[in-house]
């Protein structure tokens, strides 16, 4: 009974974050755009409706080959979505092993993952994909995922070893530790969930970069599917068209930045629920 | 019945039945003019601050009097609104709250009229403020020499040369080093101690007329806390400077103030020399304090008070302290109080002043714990050596616990007793020599002990705020050592974690919350529910009142005590006040510097110490009697 | 509530004798040089991480001829002799290291003439525009969040929050995009929206070229820093030493120079010194945008035409600029925080 209260007051308290909801209604309405754009497209993505750069086509014209707009902003939004999701899956999963196990073992263990962290923490996140793609000839979707996903790593392992060593030496481990808890037991039941609001916010965060890499990622050319509907690539591709018809370049690149502000506003919706409920 | 009152002058008023009967309580207070030097320092007249932009205020009807030279004392749990009324004097109001109305007269300008500038330029010179956590009030980025002379400097007052002797002899004056060193220093260089000294000198510098001290000892140990007391009161007489001492610890007030208020819920519901207050309390709840206080000379039954202090906005009708009141009747709740005389200077917001009779100390009074009992030991340190690290922090120590007694270990901060406790209930590994547990040696970490031996010596730890899972229920974090040590499961661990709850008397109500709703006591409450849960023979008891307010602390420790003597279980009692010792164990451990100093039961120790320092330490220990 | 008494090992400072004048040079001298060993060894496996990523991974040479892999064996031939593919990779790492360490940054494959020639100038163009960004950025995020704080909880403090919020996570080449079509090409036609420079003269000598590029790079950088500045000072004023001063009586003005600014000023300068080095990735991408000559639009060139040597020593530059940035922003922190300051000589 008074579980379903409590849980209801939760849910109620997240509807009270303006911030959150908006960036929850505003991400839902693109990842919607995204999975259900190619059914309801007028026109293929590949198909040509009319010469390009002009207006022919349904009302946001067609690009530099004469394929219809519309029809391919609609239809380039899965892979960004897929692979974005993705990435930051695996950049907040592996930082999050890291960051716990180093601040969990301590000692020599978490100097050393320290240091080849800084190493990693050195580059900008986007030289590391730049610098395998220059080796490779044509990259494939698993490839930036990878990439993108790696460069996140060692970011959230920073985050997450920080969190977890101010919980560690907290009271209520140490009581768990006394009563000979399991140490799994303590990472998974004492600690991890305490963890829970900081790092629900990093992977907003991380996925409103994941976002702009691999959009960017297309904007620089690389493209796991050259010719395909991509919305990073077709932004690129319509660049010259920017005169005459805008809608190429400017639809797609209207999509991404309102993606990213949705998802930007999950992020700091949830850093400030977490904040109101430690006061209360 | 009534006690003899020798200034029979004034007349003693009737039972208030009308409104006349408030306008002359007023009157009576107002005119009243106590000392022959005439003008108070400073008057404050109905004052109310409240929470900004609602109709709740945090503290209402305040009336005050200080006089040159004379420290008065404001008494009040947490939740009193004390620190308030603190600083309202200043002019001032933490974020979110207002002064609403009323009058702070310092001489004969009335502080909360004046605008921001002329406040500003008030404070230093004519009131001045000691902080609380001197430690984070001083600017961690600039040094104490300059620290000291900012406000002299910016108010233009004497050369530089002056102003730099001023401030050397301030520091001479209250015992601190004066040599370009020291002035040299940055805060987190000073110990604790120096850091309040430097407050206190800084405060008194620009020769001011009225002093607030808010609670400016917490967290200094009790010999620091002397000479910071010693200072503050020799400063204060010297230059003639009206003080209110703004404190949770009436123990300190017995020993300093002249006069003392005591708050509770945003009232001041008594108010008198300090002597009446603590020879015949009025009000029931400063009754109830007193009661909840350990002494150092005799041991006492302490008990607490039912419920907890309602916060701003959820207090009760009518007197603010009928819901907790042993006293109360159905009139309670409906008419508040106004401070009715019940002595000479001294009034009380109690309806019923008259009709609950006198109050002896010494009812709680209990004998202290035979010295001859027989002792049936069950745990045994020997030559206990503690390291952190390479750093040897605790030599040699030894001392037995035997069932169903209890023994405390004593000291300042830095004393090792703390460490102690936790090398005794595994917590710390570091360490050498024998911890013999019913004839078992035990293992140093929890992870190397058997099942059996965690279970059956269990730790409480201090703070009750952070050593609760925040995410879990109460019911989750209590019943987890019972499924870990195998006692029960399922409902049969629902049924007995209800049994534990109502045994620490918290209901089952608070069985599916989490920790953020439970104040600071039931929390406590709750950490001893978990270490019961185990069902153990030992309970070591790591300063757990210590961040809790005096009635709460009772109410623990008569728990305790119940605990103690129905199951027979032992406690290792680590704290830092020698009275609450003599209240509560048989036997006690003076320790200092990691080396154990004096030990026997605490009636021999306490009465008759044979080791300097443990004279000191109870010459320092502030008690009521 | 009543303190909590926590127990610490003795800590009197009473009878301390005063620090001794030399030795707290040799203190500093060693933290200092522990500190540019550890980024040194930072870069250096920074550069076992770029070498092996760009020639262990694939096949470079397929890579770069594409489709004339087949056809050309002669092609393929001068590659591998100029890459130096017989020999191991060990031994070919080494050979690279010591190149970059005497000076020497390889050919580049796609013009086959020095990197180091190829890149001066870029590097000083990069310079200027990341120099010009930062302080154009400075001034307007810290006056920004001084605002902020200043109407902390009211309407204007509000509306700001949610701006930067808003643009916080727009990545650049959107923003520099929208720039574009706001400015040059599809609502206003006053800037340019590729950079216009003559071979051999600056950018900066065609000042309106450079306007767009900057204005992106800190339309991308300020919010971050603002929110983290307003929310430092925040903190600042609400602790309790500025309450002190308050109450100490000391005017606002100086409360506010002297007390909270003063102890504001760490934080502020950790997270610009942590922007700073973003722009050295984000440049990147703004570069190739307007067709600035920097060391960005280059690296994207090189690694279109997987143009390995200009591709290693461009990443090498600018993780050491990264790297840099660092160290410096550590040694500003500890120069301004008292603590960290004694704790040293200590």
């Amino acid at each position: 009974m008074s579980t379903i209260t409590a849980t209801g007051s939760g849910l109620r308290r997240v509807f009270h974050q303006r911030r959150l909801v908006a960036g929850m209604i505003i991400t839902a309405l693109v990842v919607a755009l995204a999975i259900v754009g190619p059914w309801i497209a007028p026109y293929g993505e590949h198909e040509i409706v009319g010469k390009p750069f002009t207006h022919s086509g349904s009302f946001l014209g067609s690009d530099y080959l004469g394929q219809d707009v519309l029809s391919r902003v609609l239809a380039g939004g899965r892979s960004i979505l897929v692979i974005s999701v993705l990435a930051t899956a695996l950049g907040m999963v592996g930082g999050i092993l890291i960051g716990l196990l180093a601040a969990y073992v301590g000692g020599w263990f978490d100097e050393v993952l320290m240091r080849l962290n800084d190493v990693a923490l050195a580059f900008p996140q986007i030289l590391l994909a730049l610098l395998v793609l220059s080796a490779v000839e044509q990259p494939k979707w698993w490839m930036i995922v990878l990439l993108v996903g790696a460069s996140h790593a060692p970011r959230v392992a920073r985050l997450a070893r920080g969190v977890a060593l101010g919980l560690v030496s907290r009271d209520f481990v140490a009581s768990a530790e006394a009563l000979g808890e399991s140490k799994l037991r303590i990472v998974l039941a004492e600690v991890l969930p305490n963890m829970s609001a900081p790092l629900l916010a990093e992977a907003g965060l991380r996925l409103t970069y994941s976002i702009g890499m691999v959009a960017a990622l297309g904007f620089l050319g690389f493209s796991t599917d050259p010719g395909g509907a991509d919305w990073g690539l077709m932004i690129n591709e319509n660049r010259l068209g920017l005169l005459v018809l805008p809608w190429g370049v400017l639809a797609p690149v209207i999509v991404i930045g309102v993606f990213t502000i949705g998802t930007n506003l999950i992020a700091d919706g949830i850093t400030q629920l977490a904040e109101k409920g430690a006061e209360s | 019945m009534t006690s003899e009152r020798p200034n029979a002058d004034i007349a003693r008023l009737p039972q208030p039945t009308g409104e006349d009967a408030q306008s002359r309580g007023d009157e009576a207070g107002k005119t009243r003019n106590v000392g022959g030097n005439g003008g108070a320092a400073c008057t404050v007249e109905d004052l109310r601050v409240g929470l900004s932009g609602r109709d709740i205020d945090v503290v209402d009807d305040i009336d005050l009097l200080l006089e040159p030279g004379e420290v008065v004392g404001l008494v009040g749990e947490s939740g009193s609104g004390k620190t308030t009324v603190g600083t309202a004097l200043l002019g001032y109001a933490r974020v979110g709250a207002l002064i609403e109305h009323g009058r702070v007269l310092l001489g004969e300008r009335d502080v909360l009229s004046l605008d921001v500038k002329d406040v500003r330029q008030m404070r230093g010179e004519e009131i001045a403020y000691v902080p609380q956590d001197p430690a984070s009030a001083l600017n961690p980025s600039i040094r104490v020499g300059p620290q000291l002379v900012e406000l002299l400097e910016l108010r233009d007052i004497g050369t530089a040369e002056e102003r730099d002797e001023r401030a050397r002899a301030e520091l001479a004056e209250v015992g601190l080093p004066n040599d370009d060193e020291f002035l040299r220093r940055y805060p987190h260089q000073l110990s604790g101690g120096q850091v309040q000294r430097v407050a206190l000198a800084m405060a008194f510098l620009p020769r001011p007329k009225v002093l607030v001290l808010d609670e400016p000892t917490t967290g200094l140990d009790v010999t620091t806390q002397g000479m910071v007391l010693d200072t503050m009161g020799q400063l204060c007489r010297s230059h003639r400077v009206a003080a209110l001492y703004v404190t949770h610890d009436l123990a300190v007030i017995a020993n300093i103030a002249d006069r003392v208020a005591v708050m509770y819920a945003g009232r001041i519901i008594e108010l008198g020399p300090r002597d009446q207050i603590f020879d015949q309390p009025a009000h029931p709840y400063t009754r109830a304090l007193l009661d909840a206080i350990p002494h150092l000379k005799q041991a006492r039954a302490l008990s607490g008070i039912p419920g907890r202090t309602p916060a701003p906005g959820r207090r009760p009708t009518g007197c603010r302290f009928h819901d907790r009141c042993a006293y109360a009747q159905d009139r309670c709740a409906e008419t508040e109080p106004e401070p009715y005389d019940v002595g000479p200077d001294h009034v009380a917001r109690c309806l019923r002043v008259d009709e609950i009779g006198s109050w002896d100390i010494n009812l709680g009074t209990v004998p202290d714990s035979d010295p001859d009992k027989a002792r049936d030991l069950i745990l045994s340190v020997r030559d206990l050596d503690v390291f952190y690290g390479r750093k040897q922090v605790v030599h040699d120590v030894n001392f037995d616990l035997a069932r169903s007694e209890c023994v405390a270990l004593v000291g300042e901060s830095g004393s090792g007793k703390t460490t102690i406790s936790r090398c005794v209930g595994g917590l710390h590994r570091g360490w050498t020599g024998t911890i013999t547990f019913e004839g078992r040696d035990l293992a140093n970490g929890a992870r190397r002990r058997t099942n059996e031996d965690r279970k059956r010596i269990q730790y409480i730890f201090q703070n009750p705020y952070l050593s609760l899972n925040p995410r879990m229920t109460i019911e989750q974090i209590v019943k987890r050592p019972m499924k870990l040590f195998g006692i029960a499961k399922g409902k049969a661990a629902t049924d007995r974690v209800v049994e534990l709850l109502e045994q620490v008397a918290l209901g089952p109500a608070v069985l599916k919350l989490q920790t953020n709703r439970l104040s600071g006591g039931e929390r406590q409450r709750v950490a001893i529910a978990r270490a019961l849960a185990a069902e153990p023979d030992i309970l070591v008891c790591d300063e757990i009142t210590s961040a809790l307010d005096v009635s709460v602390q009772g109410s623990i420790v008569s728990l305790l005590e119940d605990l103690r003597k129905s199951r027979g279980i032992s406690m290792l009692f680590v704290t830092h006040n020698l009275a609450l010792v003599r209240s509560i164990a048989a036997r006690v451990e003076i320790l200092k510097a990691g080396r154990l100093v004096e030990h026997g039961s605490v009636v021999d120790v306490m009465d008759s110490p044979t080791e300097d320092y443990t004279r000191q330490l109870l010459e320092n220990s502030p008690s009521i009697a | 509530m009543a303190q909590v008494k926590t127990e610490t090992p003795a800590t009197e400072t009473t009878t301390d004798e005063p620090r001794r004048g030399r030795s707290a040079t040799v203190a500093w001298a060693l933290w200092f040089a522990r500190r540019l060993g550890l980024a040194i060894l930072t870069l250096w496996l920074v550069s076992v991480l770029v070498f092996f990523a760009t020639a262990a991974l694939g096949d470079p040479i397929r890579a770069i001829l594409g489709k004339d892999y087949e056809s050309s064996p002669s092609r393929v031939a001068t590659l591998e002799d100029q890459l130096n593919l017989d020999q191991p990779l060990v031994q070919r790492y080494f050979d690279w290291l010591g190149g970059l360490l005497t000076g020497d940054l390889g050919t580049s494959l796609s013009n086959q003439l020095p990197v180091s020639e190829l890149i001066g100038d870029r590097v000083v163009n990069t310079a200027v525009l990341v120099l010009v960004s930062a302080l154009v950025m400075i001034p307007i995020a810290f006056g920004i969040a001084m605002i902020s704080a200043h109407y902390r909880g009211r309407r204007p403090d509000h509306v700001i929050q949610v701006v930067l919020l808003g643009l916080a996570g727009v990545p650049e080449f959107v923003i520099g995009i929208l720039f574009v079509a706001l400015f040059s090409t599809t609502v206003l036609h006053v800037l340019p929206a590729v950079t216009i420079s003559a071979g051999g003269e600056g950018p900066w000598q065609n000042p309106g070229s450079m306007v767009l590029p900057v204005l992106t790079l800190v339309f991308a950088v300020t919010p971050y820093v603002a929110r983290i500045v307003r929310s430092t000072l925040l903190e600042v004023l609400d602790s309790d030493y500025v309450e002190l001063a308050r109450l100490k009586g000391i005017p606002e003005g100086v409360v506010m120079r002297k007390h909270a600014l003063l102890n504001a000023i760490v934080p502020s300068i950790q997270v610009v010194a942590l922007q700073l080095a973003w722009l050295a990735g984000g440049i990147v991408i703004v570069e190739y945008l307007f067709s600035y000559p920097g060391i960005g639009a280059s690296l994207v060139d090189s690694v279109r035409n997987n143009d390995i040597p200009m591709v290693q020593a461009l990443s090498m530059i600018i993780a050491g600029i990264y790297v840099g940035v660092n160290l410096i922003a550590d040694v500003l922190s500890i120069l301004f925080t008292p603590r960290a300051r004694t704790a040293i000589t200590s």
